[in-house]
Protein backbone atom coordinates (compact mmCIF):
# COMPACT_ATOMS: atom_id res chain seq x y z
CA UNK A 1 0.00 0.00 0.00
CA UNK A 2 1.50 3.24 -0.93
CA UNK A 3 1.14 6.27 1.69
CA UNK A 4 -0.51 9.30 0.43
CA UNK A 5 0.37 11.95 2.89
CA UNK A 6 3.30 11.32 5.31
CA UNK A 7 4.18 12.92 8.80
CA UNK A 8 7.62 13.68 9.89
CA UNK A 9 8.71 14.65 13.47
CA UNK A 10 5.84 17.36 13.79
CA UNK A 11 5.37 18.89 16.94
CA UNK A 12 3.01 22.11 16.86
CA UNK A 13 2.63 24.92 19.80
CA UNK A 14 0.10 27.12 20.58
CA UNK A 15 1.54 30.07 21.72
CA UNK A 16 3.35 28.24 24.64
CA UNK A 17 1.65 25.17 24.80
CA UNK A 18 2.75 22.21 23.00
CA UNK A 19 -0.12 19.98 21.65
CA UNK A 20 1.51 17.98 19.69
CA UNK A 21 4.76 16.46 20.08
CA UNK A 22 6.67 14.42 17.85
CA UNK A 23 4.37 13.14 15.62
CA UNK A 24 5.07 10.02 12.35
CA UNK A 25 2.01 8.97 11.07
CA UNK A 26 1.49 7.66 7.22
CA UNK A 27 -1.91 7.76 5.58
CA UNK A 28 -2.69 4.65 3.01
CA UNK A 29 -4.41 5.89 -0.78
CA UNK A 30 -7.30 4.86 -1.28
CA UNK A 31 -7.91 4.10 2.76
CA UNK A 32 -10.10 5.53 5.47
CA UNK A 33 -7.84 6.06 8.24
CA UNK A 34 -9.31 7.10 12.01
CA UNK A 35 -7.70 9.52 14.69
CA UNK A 36 -9.39 8.31 18.08
CA UNK A 37 -8.59 9.41 21.44
CA UNK A 38 -10.01 11.49 23.85
CA UNK A 39 -10.84 15.19 23.95
CA UNK A 40 -7.86 17.64 23.99
CA UNK A 41 -4.92 14.91 22.70
CA UNK A 42 -4.97 16.48 19.45
CA UNK A 43 -6.52 14.66 16.86
CA UNK A 44 -8.02 17.41 15.31
CA UNK A 45 -5.30 19.73 15.28
CA UNK A 46 -3.34 16.77 13.76
CA UNK A 47 -6.25 17.41 10.95
CA UNK A 48 -6.11 20.18 10.25
CA UNK A 49 -2.09 20.92 9.94
CA UNK A 50 -2.53 18.56 6.80
CA UNK A 51 -4.14 21.21 4.72
CA UNK A 52 -2.66 24.05 6.44
CA UNK A 53 -5.89 25.07 8.15
CA UNK A 54 -3.60 26.16 11.19
CA UNK A 55 -2.30 28.70 9.12
CA UNK A 56 -5.39 31.34 10.11
CA UNK A 57 -4.28 30.77 14.40
CA UNK A 58 -1.23 33.81 14.26
CA UNK A 59 -0.54 31.68 17.32
CA UNK A 60 0.13 28.06 15.85
CA UNK A 61 3.64 27.15 14.92
CA UNK A 62 4.19 24.11 13.24
CA UNK A 63 7.59 22.02 12.81
CA UNK A 64 8.19 18.89 10.68
CA UNK A 65 7.70 17.60 7.13
CA UNK A 66 4.60 16.70 6.51
CA UNK A 67 3.93 15.39 2.71
CA UNK A 68 1.45 14.41 -0.12
CA UNK A 69 2.98 12.33 -2.96
CA UNK A 70 6.60 13.47 -1.74
CA UNK A 71 5.61 17.29 -2.18
CA UNK A 72 6.19 19.50 0.80
CA UNK A 73 3.00 20.60 2.10
CA UNK A 74 4.18 23.63 3.65
CA UNK A 75 6.97 24.20 1.21
CA UNK A 76 6.73 27.50 -0.11
CA UNK A 77 6.67 26.84 -4.03
CA UNK A 78 3.02 25.78 -3.32
CA UNK A 79 0.31 28.17 -2.25
CA UNK A 80 -2.00 26.71 0.85
CA UNK A 81 -5.26 27.41 -1.52
CA UNK A 82 -3.45 24.78 -3.82
CA UNK A 83 -3.24 22.58 -1.17
CA UNK A 84 -6.93 23.21 0.21
CA UNK A 85 -8.18 22.27 -2.86
CA UNK A 86 -6.20 19.20 -2.73
CA UNK A 87 -6.68 18.01 0.31
CA UNK A 88 -10.22 18.72 0.96
CA UNK A 89 -12.34 19.20 4.45
CA UNK A 90 -15.75 18.58 6.30
CA UNK A 91 -15.86 19.74 9.03
CA UNK A 92 -17.83 18.97 12.79
CA UNK A 93 -20.84 21.13 12.19
CA UNK A 94 -22.21 20.99 8.88
CA UNK A 95 -21.14 24.61 7.58
CA UNK A 96 -22.97 25.25 4.11
CA UNK A 97 -22.44 28.93 2.29
CA UNK A 98 -25.10 31.32 3.42
CA UNK A 99 -26.11 30.48 -0.48
CA UNK A 100 -28.80 28.21 -2.38
CA UNK A 101 -27.54 24.31 -2.60
CA UNK A 102 -26.68 24.82 -6.16
CA UNK A 103 -24.41 27.88 -5.30
CA UNK A 104 -22.23 25.77 -3.01
CA UNK A 105 -21.26 23.51 -5.02
CA UNK A 106 -20.27 26.31 -7.75
CA UNK A 107 -18.71 28.10 -5.19
CA UNK A 108 -15.55 25.91 -4.96
CA UNK A 109 -15.12 25.19 -8.59
CA UNK A 110 -15.49 28.87 -9.71
CA UNK A 111 -12.56 29.72 -6.83
CA UNK A 112 -10.58 27.48 -8.74
CA UNK A 113 -11.08 28.00 -11.84
CA UNK A 114 -12.68 24.75 -12.60
CA UNK A 115 -15.79 23.98 -14.94
CA UNK A 116 -18.99 25.15 -12.97
CA UNK A 117 -21.47 23.64 -15.42
CA UNK A 118 -24.86 21.70 -14.10
CA UNK A 119 -23.79 18.37 -14.64
CA UNK A 120 -20.52 18.74 -12.60
CA UNK A 121 -22.30 19.78 -9.97
CA UNK A 122 -25.09 16.79 -10.45
CA UNK A 123 -22.50 14.82 -10.40
CA UNK A 124 -20.97 15.83 -6.99
CA UNK A 125 -24.49 15.77 -5.42
CA UNK A 126 -24.92 12.10 -6.50
CA UNK A 127 -21.41 11.03 -5.61
CA UNK A 128 -22.76 12.72 -1.96
CA UNK A 129 -25.87 10.65 -2.28
CA UNK A 130 -28.08 14.02 -2.15
CA UNK A 131 -28.88 14.25 -5.54
CA UNK A 132 -32.49 12.30 -5.02
CA UNK A 133 -33.45 14.88 -2.27
CA UNK A 134 -32.65 18.71 -3.55
CA UNK A 135 -32.69 17.96 -7.60
CA UNK A 136 -36.46 19.75 -7.63
CA UNK A 137 -35.32 22.75 -6.05
CA UNK A 138 -31.63 23.58 -6.34
CA UNK A 139 -32.25 27.30 -5.46
CA UNK A 140 -33.65 26.20 -2.32
CA UNK A 141 -30.98 28.28 0.92
CA UNK A 142 -29.06 25.62 1.97
CA UNK A 143 -29.77 26.58 5.42
CA UNK A 144 -33.09 24.78 4.91
CA UNK A 145 -31.95 21.47 4.65
CA UNK A 146 -31.60 19.14 7.52
CA UNK A 147 -28.71 19.15 9.41
CA UNK A 148 -27.47 15.89 7.80
CA UNK A 149 -28.48 16.76 4.40
CA UNK A 150 -26.09 19.84 5.30
CA UNK A 151 -23.07 17.47 5.73
CA UNK A 152 -23.56 15.73 2.47
CA UNK A 153 -23.94 18.85 0.78
CA UNK A 154 -20.60 20.17 2.28
CA UNK A 155 -19.13 16.76 1.29
CA UNK A 156 -20.58 16.73 -2.15
CA UNK A 157 -18.71 20.51 -2.35
CA UNK A 158 -15.79 19.35 -1.44
CA UNK A 159 -15.88 16.29 -3.64
CA UNK A 160 -16.87 18.67 -6.49
CA UNK A 161 -13.52 20.03 -6.60
CA UNK A 162 -11.89 16.45 -7.28
CA UNK A 163 -9.59 16.41 -4.24
CA UNK A 164 -6.98 13.69 -3.58
CA UNK A 165 -7.87 13.52 0.04
CA UNK A 166 -10.26 14.33 1.64
CA UNK A 167 -10.26 15.39 5.66
CA UNK A 168 -13.42 14.72 8.17
CA UNK A 169 -13.35 16.06 11.39
CA UNK A 170 -15.97 14.56 13.60
CA UNK A 171 -18.84 14.88 10.62
CA UNK A 172 -21.43 13.06 12.23
CA UNK A 173 -21.18 14.46 15.85
CA UNK A 174 -23.95 16.37 15.56
CA UNK A 175 -25.93 14.22 13.26
CA UNK A 176 -28.58 11.33 14.34
CA UNK A 177 -28.33 7.92 13.80
CA UNK A 178 -30.09 7.57 10.62
CA UNK A 179 -27.44 10.58 8.81
CA UNK A 180 -24.57 9.12 10.37
CA UNK A 181 -25.54 5.80 8.89
CA UNK A 182 -25.55 7.34 5.27
CA UNK A 183 -22.38 9.40 5.81
CA UNK A 184 -20.76 6.67 6.99
CA UNK A 185 -21.91 4.20 3.99
CA UNK A 186 -20.94 7.08 1.59
CA UNK A 187 -17.28 7.53 3.47
CA UNK A 188 -16.81 3.86 2.38
CA UNK A 189 -18.42 4.67 -1.53
CA UNK A 190 -16.01 7.62 -1.30
CA UNK A 191 -12.58 5.97 -0.39
CA UNK A 192 -12.28 4.15 -3.55
CA UNK A 193 -11.68 7.17 -5.51
CA UNK A 194 -10.48 9.21 -2.42
CA UNK A 195 -7.78 9.31 0.66
CA UNK A 196 -10.03 9.72 3.41
CA UNK A 197 -8.60 10.45 7.21
CA UNK A 198 -11.42 11.12 9.65
CA UNK A 199 -11.33 11.90 13.31
CA UNK A 200 -13.91 10.90 15.53
CA UNK A 201 -15.13 10.24 19.00
CA UNK A 202 -17.13 6.81 18.32
CA UNK A 203 -15.45 3.66 18.53
CA UNK A 204 -18.25 1.92 16.90
CA UNK A 205 -17.68 4.25 13.75
CA UNK A 206 -14.12 4.43 13.36
CA UNK A 207 -14.29 0.22 13.46
CA UNK A 208 -17.03 0.78 10.85
CA UNK A 209 -15.30 2.55 8.35
CA UNK A 210 -11.98 2.81 8.90
CA UNK A 211 -9.32 0.18 7.65
CA UNK A 212 -6.60 1.85 10.09
CA UNK A 213 -6.67 3.20 13.47
CA UNK A 214 -4.42 5.74 14.64
CA UNK A 215 -4.70 6.24 18.74
CA UNK A 216 -3.55 9.25 20.38
CA UNK A 217 -3.14 10.38 23.73
CA UNK A 218 -1.73 13.79 25.30
CA UNK A 219 -0.25 15.13 21.74
CA UNK A 220 1.21 11.94 21.46
CA UNK A 221 0.64 8.66 19.18
CA UNK A 222 0.14 5.78 21.64
CA UNK A 223 -0.52 3.50 18.74
CA UNK A 224 -1.68 3.05 15.16
CA UNK A 225 -2.65 -0.54 13.77
CA UNK A 226 -5.40 -2.03 10.89
CA UNK A 227 -8.54 -1.13 13.01
CA UNK A 228 -9.05 -5.00 13.41
CA UNK A 229 -6.10 -5.16 15.23
CA UNK A 230 -6.19 -2.17 16.91
CA UNK A 231 -9.69 -2.83 18.04
CA UNK A 232 -9.49 -6.41 19.46
CA UNK A 233 -6.00 -7.01 20.11
CA UNK A 234 -4.30 -3.73 21.45
CA UNK A 235 -0.75 -3.12 22.38
CA UNK A 236 -1.12 -0.45 24.84
CA UNK A 237 -3.02 -0.51 28.16
CA UNK A 238 -4.11 2.74 27.19
CA UNK A 239 -5.70 2.04 23.91
CA UNK A 240 -7.62 -1.06 25.59
CA UNK A 241 -8.98 1.19 28.61
CA UNK A 242 -9.89 4.10 25.77
CA UNK A 243 -11.78 1.82 23.48
CA UNK A 244 -13.61 0.06 26.20
CA UNK A 245 -14.75 3.15 27.50
CA UNK A 246 -12.54 3.78 30.53
CA UNK A 247 -11.58 7.42 29.94
CA UNK A 248 -12.02 9.87 26.97
CA UNK B 1 -36.23 39.27 53.11
CA UNK B 2 -39.45 37.42 53.27
CA UNK B 3 -41.03 36.13 50.06
CA UNK B 4 -44.05 38.70 50.08
CA UNK B 5 -41.40 41.57 50.01
CA UNK B 6 -39.28 40.01 47.47
CA UNK B 7 -43.25 39.43 45.33
CA UNK B 8 -43.92 43.00 45.85
CA UNK B 9 -40.56 44.54 44.71
CA UNK B 10 -40.74 42.35 41.58
CA UNK B 11 -43.90 43.77 40.68
CA UNK B 12 -42.89 47.15 41.86
CA UNK B 13 -40.10 47.14 39.16
CA UNK B 14 -42.34 44.79 37.10
CA UNK B 15 -44.14 48.64 36.99
CA UNK B 16 -41.35 50.63 36.80
CA UNK B 17 -39.57 48.94 33.27
CA UNK B 18 -43.00 49.33 31.80
CA UNK B 19 -43.58 53.08 32.25
CA UNK B 20 -39.64 53.71 31.35
CA UNK B 21 -40.93 51.66 28.17
CA UNK B 22 -44.16 53.41 27.53
CA UNK B 23 -41.95 57.00 28.33
CA UNK B 24 -40.27 56.29 24.94
CA UNK B 25 -43.75 55.67 22.79
CA UNK B 26 -45.37 58.33 24.31
CA UNK B 27 -42.48 61.04 23.43
CA UNK B 28 -42.35 59.55 20.06
CA UNK B 29 -46.04 59.84 19.72
CA UNK B 30 -45.43 63.79 21.33
CA UNK B 31 -43.02 64.68 19.20
CA UNK B 32 -44.71 63.10 15.47
CA UNK B 33 -48.04 65.27 16.68
CA UNK B 34 -46.04 68.25 17.38
CA UNK B 35 -44.87 68.39 13.97
CA UNK B 36 -48.09 67.51 12.53
CA UNK B 37 -50.08 69.78 14.70
CA UNK B 38 -47.66 72.72 13.00
CA UNK B 39 -47.37 71.42 9.96
CA UNK B 40 -51.12 71.20 9.03
CA UNK B 41 -51.19 74.94 10.11
CA UNK B 42 -48.67 75.90 7.74
CA UNK B 43 -50.52 73.94 4.75
CA UNK B 44 -53.61 75.72 5.72
CA UNK B 45 -51.85 78.30 4.37
CA UNK B 46 -49.55 77.00 1.45
CA UNK B 47 -50.92 74.31 -0.86
CA UNK B 48 -48.73 71.38 -0.07
CA UNK B 49 -48.15 71.11 -4.04
CA UNK B 50 -46.12 74.31 -4.30
CA UNK B 51 -44.22 73.30 -0.76
CA UNK B 52 -42.74 69.56 -2.25
CA UNK B 53 -43.14 71.32 -6.02
CA UNK B 54 -41.57 74.53 -5.33
CA UNK B 55 -38.30 75.51 -6.84
CA UNK B 56 -37.89 78.76 -4.51
CA UNK B 57 -37.19 79.14 -0.75
CA UNK B 58 -37.55 82.82 -0.21
CA UNK B 59 -39.87 83.31 2.93
CA UNK B 60 -38.66 86.16 3.93
CA UNK B 61 -39.46 87.97 0.41
CA UNK B 62 -42.24 90.40 -0.25
CA UNK B 63 -43.64 87.34 -2.26
CA UNK B 64 -42.56 84.97 0.04
CA UNK B 65 -42.16 81.41 -1.67
CA UNK B 66 -41.87 78.84 0.34
CA UNK B 67 -40.49 75.73 -2.25
CA UNK B 68 -38.48 72.89 -0.45
CA UNK B 69 -37.08 71.39 -3.40
CA UNK B 70 -33.91 73.43 -3.23
CA UNK B 71 -33.40 72.38 0.68
CA UNK B 72 -34.31 68.38 -0.15
CA UNK B 73 -31.81 68.42 -3.01
CA UNK B 74 -29.32 70.14 -1.04
CA UNK B 75 -29.73 67.27 2.02
CA UNK B 76 -29.61 64.79 -0.54
CA UNK B 77 -26.37 65.99 -2.11
CA UNK B 78 -24.42 66.44 0.84
CA UNK B 79 -25.68 63.36 2.29
CA UNK B 80 -25.07 61.03 -1.17
CA UNK B 81 -21.61 62.86 -1.37
CA UNK B 82 -20.92 61.47 2.29
CA UNK B 83 -21.56 58.69 1.68
CA UNK B 84 -19.74 57.94 -1.79
CA UNK B 85 -16.74 58.87 0.54
CA UNK B 86 -17.68 57.40 3.72
CA UNK B 87 -19.10 53.72 2.60
CA UNK B 88 -15.91 52.43 0.91
CA UNK B 89 -13.45 53.58 3.28
CA UNK B 90 -15.70 52.22 6.08
CA UNK B 91 -16.10 48.91 5.15
CA UNK B 92 -12.65 48.94 3.99
CA UNK B 93 -10.93 49.90 7.33
CA UNK B 94 -13.73 47.24 8.59
CA UNK B 95 -12.62 44.69 6.68
CA UNK B 96 -8.66 45.70 7.33
CA UNK B 97 -9.36 45.19 11.26
CA UNK B 98 -11.63 42.32 10.72
CA UNK B 99 -9.57 40.59 8.64
CA UNK B 100 -6.01 41.50 7.75
CA UNK B 101 -4.83 43.71 10.67
CA UNK B 102 -2.49 41.92 13.49
CA UNK B 103 -3.80 42.10 17.55
CA UNK B 104 -1.29 45.12 17.99
CA UNK B 105 -2.95 46.99 15.21
CA UNK B 106 -6.17 46.35 15.89
CA UNK B 107 -5.68 47.54 19.49
CA UNK B 108 -4.49 51.14 18.46
CA UNK B 109 -7.20 51.64 15.60
CA UNK B 110 -10.15 50.50 17.20
CA UNK B 111 -9.66 53.23 20.24
CA UNK B 112 -8.40 55.91 17.52
CA UNK B 113 -11.54 54.94 15.44
CA UNK B 114 -13.96 55.61 18.19
CA UNK B 115 -12.15 58.45 19.24
CA UNK B 116 -12.65 60.70 16.15
CA UNK B 117 -16.60 60.13 16.88
CA UNK B 118 -15.88 62.21 20.41
CA UNK B 119 -15.05 65.41 18.25
CA UNK B 120 -17.96 67.90 18.85
CA UNK B 121 -19.27 68.57 15.40
CA UNK B 122 -18.57 72.42 15.60
CA UNK B 123 -14.71 71.85 15.62
CA UNK B 124 -15.43 69.52 12.28
CA UNK B 125 -17.29 72.40 11.26
CA UNK B 126 -14.68 74.80 12.02
CA UNK B 127 -12.06 72.47 10.22
CA UNK B 128 -14.55 72.84 7.59
CA UNK B 129 -14.04 76.70 7.26
CA UNK B 130 -10.12 77.20 7.67
CA UNK B 131 -8.91 73.91 6.32
CA UNK B 132 -11.42 71.54 3.74
CA UNK B 133 -13.05 74.63 1.89
CA UNK B 134 -9.85 76.79 1.57
CA UNK B 135 -8.31 73.97 0.34
CA UNK B 136 -11.33 73.27 -1.99
CA UNK B 137 -11.25 76.81 -3.70
CA UNK B 138 -7.69 76.60 -4.03
CA UNK B 139 -7.87 72.80 -5.66
CA UNK B 140 -11.00 73.68 -7.65
CA UNK B 141 -10.36 77.72 -8.18
CA UNK B 142 -13.03 78.61 -6.46
CA UNK B 143 -14.25 82.05 -4.79
CA UNK B 144 -14.76 79.86 -1.40
CA UNK B 145 -14.78 76.39 -0.61
CA UNK B 146 -17.83 76.72 1.37
CA UNK B 147 -19.82 74.21 -0.99
CA UNK B 148 -21.84 71.09 -0.89
CA UNK B 149 -18.91 68.79 -1.41
CA UNK B 150 -17.06 70.72 1.76
CA UNK B 151 -20.24 69.61 3.91
CA UNK B 152 -19.77 65.94 2.29
CA UNK B 153 -16.41 65.62 3.13
CA UNK B 154 -16.98 66.50 6.91
CA UNK B 155 -19.99 64.76 6.87
CA UNK B 156 -18.08 61.54 5.62
CA UNK B 157 -15.54 61.83 8.46
CA UNK B 158 -18.35 61.98 11.20
CA UNK B 159 -19.92 58.89 9.83
CA UNK B 160 -16.96 57.32 9.41
CA UNK B 161 -16.67 56.04 13.09
CA UNK B 162 -20.25 54.82 12.97
CA UNK B 163 -19.58 52.79 9.93
CA UNK B 164 -16.48 51.13 10.23
CA UNK B 165 -17.46 50.41 14.40
CA UNK B 166 -20.81 48.45 13.14
CA UNK B 167 -19.46 46.84 9.95
CA UNK B 168 -16.55 45.88 11.53
CA UNK B 169 -18.56 43.89 14.66
CA UNK B 170 -20.58 42.54 11.80
CA UNK B 171 -17.56 41.40 10.32
CA UNK B 172 -15.89 39.82 13.46
CA UNK B 173 -19.14 37.80 13.95
CA UNK B 174 -19.35 36.09 11.18
CA UNK B 175 -19.06 32.25 11.99
CA UNK B 176 -15.83 31.09 12.00
CA UNK B 177 -16.91 27.73 10.48
CA UNK B 178 -18.07 29.77 7.21
CA UNK B 179 -14.77 31.37 6.47
CA UNK B 180 -13.36 27.87 7.08
CA UNK B 181 -15.15 26.41 5.26
CA UNK B 182 -14.59 29.11 1.98
CA UNK B 183 -10.40 28.26 3.49
CA UNK B 184 -11.38 24.85 3.33
CA UNK B 185 -12.25 24.69 -0.83
CA UNK B 186 -9.15 26.57 -1.55
CA UNK B 187 -10.20 30.53 -1.04
CA UNK B 188 -7.50 32.72 -0.87
CA UNK B 189 -8.30 35.46 1.91
CA UNK B 190 -9.76 38.28 -0.48
CA UNK B 191 -12.47 35.61 -2.19
CA UNK B 192 -13.29 34.71 1.54
CA UNK B 193 -13.38 38.26 2.33
CA UNK B 194 -15.44 39.45 -0.61
CA UNK B 195 -17.84 36.37 -1.20
CA UNK B 196 -18.39 34.81 2.16
CA UNK B 197 -17.82 37.22 4.92
CA UNK B 198 -19.17 40.67 3.60
CA UNK B 199 -22.12 38.77 2.44
CA UNK B 200 -22.59 37.21 5.62
CA UNK B 201 -21.98 40.50 7.64
CA UNK B 202 -24.23 42.15 5.34
CA UNK B 203 -27.13 43.04 7.31
CA UNK B 204 -24.58 44.67 9.83
CA UNK B 205 -22.67 46.45 7.05
CA UNK B 206 -26.10 47.72 6.00
CA UNK B 207 -27.01 48.64 9.25
CA UNK B 208 -23.55 50.61 9.70
CA UNK B 209 -24.41 52.33 6.51
CA UNK B 210 -27.78 53.73 7.35
CA UNK B 211 -26.61 55.10 10.61
CA UNK B 212 -24.29 56.74 8.65
CA UNK B 213 -27.08 58.24 6.42
CA UNK B 214 -29.15 59.11 9.39
CA UNK B 215 -26.10 61.04 10.98
CA UNK B 216 -25.28 62.67 7.86
CA UNK B 217 -28.98 63.81 7.14
CA UNK B 218 -29.48 64.79 10.28
CA UNK B 219 -26.04 66.61 10.91
CA UNK B 220 -26.92 70.43 11.63
CA UNK B 221 -24.05 72.39 12.83
CA UNK B 222 -21.48 71.22 10.56
CA UNK B 223 -23.34 71.67 7.37
CA UNK B 224 -24.43 75.05 8.54
CA UNK B 225 -21.06 76.29 9.31
CA UNK B 226 -19.57 74.78 6.10
CA UNK B 227 -21.65 74.61 3.17
CA UNK B 228 -22.28 78.55 2.29
CA UNK B 229 -25.91 78.24 3.25
CA UNK B 230 -27.29 79.84 -0.40
CA UNK B 231 -30.83 78.39 -0.61
CA UNK B 232 -30.45 77.84 -4.43
CA UNK B 233 -30.95 74.94 -6.81
CA UNK B 234 -27.63 72.89 -6.53
CA UNK B 235 -26.17 72.70 -9.94
CA UNK B 236 -22.93 70.87 -8.92
CA UNK B 237 -20.97 69.36 -5.78
CA UNK B 238 -18.75 72.93 -5.86
CA UNK B 239 -22.11 74.85 -5.55
CA UNK B 240 -23.63 76.47 -1.92
CA UNK B 241 -26.58 74.96 -0.34
CA UNK B 242 -28.73 74.88 2.40
CA UNK B 243 -29.61 72.06 3.86
CA UNK B 244 -33.08 71.15 5.59
CA UNK B 245 -31.25 70.97 9.48
CA UNK B 246 -29.46 74.22 8.48
CA UNK B 247 -32.68 76.13 7.43
CA UNK B 248 -34.21 75.29 10.35
CA UNK B 249 -31.55 76.17 12.80
CA UNK B 250 -30.72 79.36 10.78
CA UNK B 251 -34.25 80.31 10.68
CA UNK B 252 -35.87 79.49 14.02
CA UNK B 253 -33.86 81.87 15.99
CA UNK B 254 -35.34 85.14 13.61
CA UNK B 255 -38.79 83.82 12.77
CA UNK B 256 -41.89 85.47 14.52
CA UNK B 257 -43.51 83.23 16.44
CA UNK B 258 -46.77 81.20 14.91
CA UNK B 259 -46.29 82.99 11.37
CA UNK B 260 -46.78 80.96 7.82
CA UNK B 261 -42.80 81.13 8.30
CA UNK B 262 -42.92 79.83 11.56
CA UNK B 263 -44.80 76.84 10.87
CA UNK B 264 -42.48 76.65 7.21
CA UNK B 265 -39.84 74.86 9.59
CA UNK B 266 -42.02 72.20 11.07
CA UNK B 267 -43.25 71.60 7.48
CA UNK B 268 -39.41 71.11 6.95
CA UNK B 269 -39.28 69.09 9.97
CA UNK B 270 -41.50 66.51 9.34
CA UNK B 271 -39.94 66.32 5.51
CA UNK B 272 -37.08 65.06 7.07
CA UNK B 273 -38.67 63.05 9.39
CA UNK B 274 -40.42 60.82 6.85
CA UNK B 275 -36.73 61.03 4.78
CA UNK B 276 -35.16 59.61 8.17
CA UNK B 277 -37.84 56.72 8.13
CA UNK B 278 -37.50 56.40 4.60
CA UNK B 279 -33.80 55.48 5.09
CA UNK B 280 -34.02 53.26 8.31
CA UNK B 281 -37.14 50.95 6.27
CA UNK B 282 -35.27 50.80 3.40
CA UNK B 283 -32.07 49.23 5.32
CA UNK B 284 -34.95 47.11 7.11
CA UNK B 285 -35.84 45.95 3.57
CA UNK B 286 -32.28 44.95 2.69
CA UNK B 287 -31.38 43.73 5.89
CA UNK B 288 -34.76 41.38 5.72
CA UNK B 289 -33.35 40.39 2.09
CA UNK B 290 -30.06 39.23 3.39
CA UNK B 291 -31.43 37.41 6.42
CA UNK B 292 -33.36 34.91 3.67
CA UNK B 293 -29.98 32.46 2.76
CA UNK B 294 -29.50 32.70 7.00
CA UNK B 295 -30.14 31.01 10.32
CA UNK B 296 -32.85 28.45 8.46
Amino acid sequence: MTSKLSVENLHINFGQKEVLKNINVSFAEHQVTALIGPSGCGKSTLLRSLNRMHDLSPDAKIMGKLRIDGTDIYGKDIPPTKIRQRIGMVFQKANPFAKSVYDNITYGLKINNLPHTKDVVEKALREAFLWEEVKNDLKMPATRLSGGQQQRLCIARTVALRPEVILMDEPCSALDPISTLKIEELITDLKDRYTIVIVTHNMQQAQRVADKTIFMYLGEVKEEGSTQQLFNNPKHELTANYISGHFG
Amino acid sequence: MNSKSRRCIDLLFNYIFKVTGLLVLLLLGAILAMLVYNSVAFFLDVRPADFITGLTWNPTGSDPKYGILPLVLSTTLVTLGAMVIAIPLGIGTAAFIAEYAGRRLKNILKPTIEMLAAIPSVVIGFLGIVVVGPGIAHIADLANGLNALNGAMLLAVMALPTIITVAEDAMHAVPKTYKEASYGVGANKWQTLRKITIPAAAPGIIAAVMLGVGRAIGETMTVLMATGNAALLPNSMFASVKTMTATIAIEMGEVPYQTTHYYALYAIATALFIMTLAANMLGEYFINRFRKYHAA
